[in-house]
């Protein structure tokens, strides 16, 4: 048996059945074996699809994504889904071939130092010397890309050891001294948690990506407390977004009533997120009456390293969250859910009808039309957070986004990774003209696995996002955002892959197209022609706080102090 | 504050990369770093000198310990034993010059470990603070060249960074 032979045996023991990738030359011997095994691939345009694709099939089914790529150029495409996989603790395991071992490092053709590159990049790294080395590096890549924090794991091996001989065994001892996650939280300390919370007048629950497999836990602990829920970005979906205990999601353009929950609480309960700027805002600001602040995180370095924690809980939100539930009680909150039901319901999410069609209006016509049943996944920018704010999810899972890195590009891959993964769902990717331009040759791989996506984009020829900062805070100078006036006709250039194309422009045609893309069997993309000076409200500025929440367009100015 | 840390490795290649690329990608500042193996084939261990208040301490801490081939930190904030090995060629002119100098090496206690016709060579072993004295002391005849390993350290009495050598099944 070959190395490469090996390697797919070593990831069919791993249970793998989905591959996404690219071939070439020095990756040629594992396609080849692939002709002969049961694991499915998928082929991708461009190895950034690729990577993408492999992260959604990972954060949608909770199994560990694999992506494969050529040595040098096509395991450089690599490069930003990897970063994104990791600031999303998404576990991934990329395999690339290299130069055989005689050529490295003397910069022959195709060669590229790929663990070199990707060491901040990925959880951890491999480069393969020997091919009786290949089942225990798939096992300890496995392990650490789905163990702990998960995160992205590169194999790189060299084309000759692909095609030396292997005379190993598949019964490895993984040698990971140094790695041994704790996943059982401290009892003191859950101890600790229960009480402060006890003691609590205005604490919040909030909630991250980290808590996507928690969700039962989750749902659980908030109904017997009683506590009101926020949840990130990452963490959409992890509770349910019709619940009547969430409060949406906090931040830069979260809502009111989360953002005040959090200015004004006492206690705050975090669980599986990292207090990314986007949600802290300015941090020596942040959440100024927490006395106590409980961190609960898979990776002990998260806690602490930007806000201060009082309770510190390492450990698997889920077994913690467990452990919580057996000492919870029902917490006395009814004064404070009456401030809460009182931002809630004075400062809904909302927009400023305007005469044209409006992005906002897009996606709620798609979330009532579905009931929410669906898997959204967005590009990045305006109608990213448009969709976060109007298409709230009920199911874990189910909100698909790039939160760390801010990913333009992801929307496509990500949809195809989604449904690879969940062929039963419906879904939608709401992307916005530029992001969807980043990665739209992926078009062909749906045509190729007739993979029934719904691509949603909402059309503002601008690169919005960029434009509404140079708006609020460059004097309306327009630099270099303008797109409407190269934009492709998005329908026309989906038919011309064999995809169906929709097209709305005007706001009475709403509810036809959302029909028309819903109704159709098969994929199809949809150009929603969109108000092209909208703005994501309420908005604080970078490294604002919560105190300085704009509601409305200052042009129509309403501000809201905490 | 300066802090001197040991970190047990496993001696794979680019360990060392790992820990310089966090450093330098973090915002830490690492002023030196010595490595060696250690009696148990395949682990090595590494001196790191760094500074920073507690908070970027406790980072650099808990970010090396996220390392796979990292198996142990510590902080030697405990009693401990500081070395650093320092060699310096020192220009003599003159025999006048050459009893000055073996005057500084004698209260320091170096070693000659060469001897030419207008240069020296001394070894020097101690903390860091007795070799920068050592080099402000030779500093007037003329250094010629200065190497300097960077200091390692140990805990002293019972306290040790030694781990299980067995390996775990996952
Ligand atoms: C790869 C990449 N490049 C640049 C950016 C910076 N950026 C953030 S949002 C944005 C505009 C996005 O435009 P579009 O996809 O049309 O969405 P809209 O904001 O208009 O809804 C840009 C350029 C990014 N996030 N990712």
């Amino acid at each position: 048996m070959k190395g490469a032979e090996a390697l797919l045996r070593a990831l069919e023991r791993e249970g793998v059945e989905v591959v996404f990738g690219h071939p070439g030359g020095a990756i040629m011997p594992v396609y080849d074996a692939l002709y002969d095994s049961r694991i499915r691939h998928i082929l991708v345009r461009h190895e950034q699809g690729g990577v993408h694709a492999a992260t959604a099939y990972a954060r949608a089914s909770g199994r560990v994504g694999v992506v494969m790529a050529t040595s040098g150029p096509g395991a450089l495409n690599l490069v930003t889904g990897l970063a994104d996989a990791l600031m999303d603790s998404t576990p991934l395991v990329a395999i690339t071939g290299n130069v055989p071992r005689a050529l490295i490092g003397t910069d022959a053709f195709q060669e590229a130092d790929v663990t070199g590159v990707t060491m901040p990049i990925t959880k951890h790294n491999y480069l393969v010397q020997d091919v009786n080395d290949l089942p225990r590096v798939v096992r300890e890549a496995f392990h650490i890309a789905a163990t702990g924090r998960p995160g992205p794991v590169l194999i790189d091996i060299p084309k000759d050891v692909q095609l030396a001989e292997f005379t190993g065994s598949f019964e490895v001892v993984p040698d990971l001294p140094g790695y041994k996650p704790t996943t059982k939280g401290h009892p003191k300390q859950i101890e600790r948690a229960l009480d402060a919370l006890e003691k609590a007048e205005r604490p919040v629950l909030m909630v991250g990506g980290g808590a996507q497999h928690a969700h039962g836990e989750l749902l659980a602990f908030a109904e017997r407390t009683g506590l009101p829920v926020i949840t990130t970005l990452m963490g959409l979906g992890a509770f349910p977004g019709n619940h009547p205990l969430w409060l949406g999601m906090p931040g830069m353009h979260g809502t009111v009533a989360a953002n005040r929950a959090l200015h004004h609480a006492d206690v705050i309960l975090a669980v599986g997120l990292r207090f990314d700027d986007r949600v802290t805002g300015k941090v020596a600001r942040f959440a100024p009456h927490a006395h106590t602040i409980i961190h609960v995180d898979i990776d002990p370095a998260e806690i602490g390293k930007l806000v201060r924690t009082h309770v510190p809980i390492v450990g698997d939100s889920r077994l913690v969250l467990r452990e919580m539930l057996k000492g919870a009680k029902p917490l006395r909150l009814a004064a404070w859910w009456r401030e809460l039901e009182e931002w809630r319901t004075r400062h809904p999410l909302r927009w400023r009808p305007k005469p044209h069609l409006q992005s906002q209006e897009v996606i709620r016509a798609f979330h009532e039309a579905t009931g929410g049943r669906a898997i959204v996944t967005t590009g990045v920018g305006q109608h990213q957070m448009f969709a976060a704010q109007f298409f709230p999810v009920t199911r874990p899972r189910s909100f698909l986004t790039s939160g760390g890195l801010g990913t333009m590009g992801v929307g496509l891959p990500f949809a195809i990774g989604a449904k690879v993964a969940r062929p039963e769902e419906l879904v939608i990717d709401f992307d916005g003209d530029g992001s969807f331009q980043m990665t739209l040759q992926e078009l062909a791989t749906l045509v190729k696995y007739r993979l029934d996506v719904k691509v949603v984009i909402l059309n503002n020829g601008y690169l919005g996002m960029v434009r509404q900062w140079q708006d609020l805070f460059h004097a309306r100078r327009y630099s270099e955002v303008y797109l409407a006036d190269s934009n492709p006709d998005f329908a026309k250039l989906a038919e011309a892959y064999g995809v169906q194309g929709v097209k709305v422009e005007r706001k009475e045609d709403l509810m036809r197209g959302v029909e028309a893309v819903l109704a159709a069997s098969g994929p199809v993309v949809a150009e929603f022609k969109v108000y092209q000076e909208e703005g994501v409200f309420p908005m604080i500025p970078a490294g604002g706080a919560a105190e300085d929440m704009i509601i409305e367009h200052p042009a129509e100015r309403e501000e809201v102090g905490a | 504050m300066r802090h001197i840390i040991s970190v047990l490795v496993q001696d794979h290649p680019r360990v060392l990369n790992r820990i310089t690329g966090l450093f330098a990608r973090r915002g830490f500042n690492l002023e030196s770093l010595a490595v060696g193996t250690t009696h148990v084939p395949g682990l090595s261990r590494i001196s790191l000198v760094v500074s920073g208040d507690d908070r970027t301490l406790e980072q650099v801490e808990k970010q090396l310990n996220r390392l796979i081939e990292v198996l142990k930190v510590t902080d030697h904030a405990e009693p401990h034993v500081e070395r650093e090995l320092c060699l310096v060629k020192v220009h003599v002119a003159g025999v006048e010059e050459r009893l000055a100098v073996k005057d500084i090496q004698e209260a320091f206690r170096a070693r000659v470990v060469d001897v030419a016709q207008r240069s020296l060579i001394l070894e020097l072993t101690g903390d860091s603070g007795k070799i920068d004295s050592f080099l402000e002391a030779l500093r007037p005849y003329g250094i010629l060249e200065v190497m300097r390993t960077g200091a390692v350290a140990m805990s002293r009495g019972e306290r040790t960074l030694k781990v299980r050598e067995k390996r775990e099944a996952v």
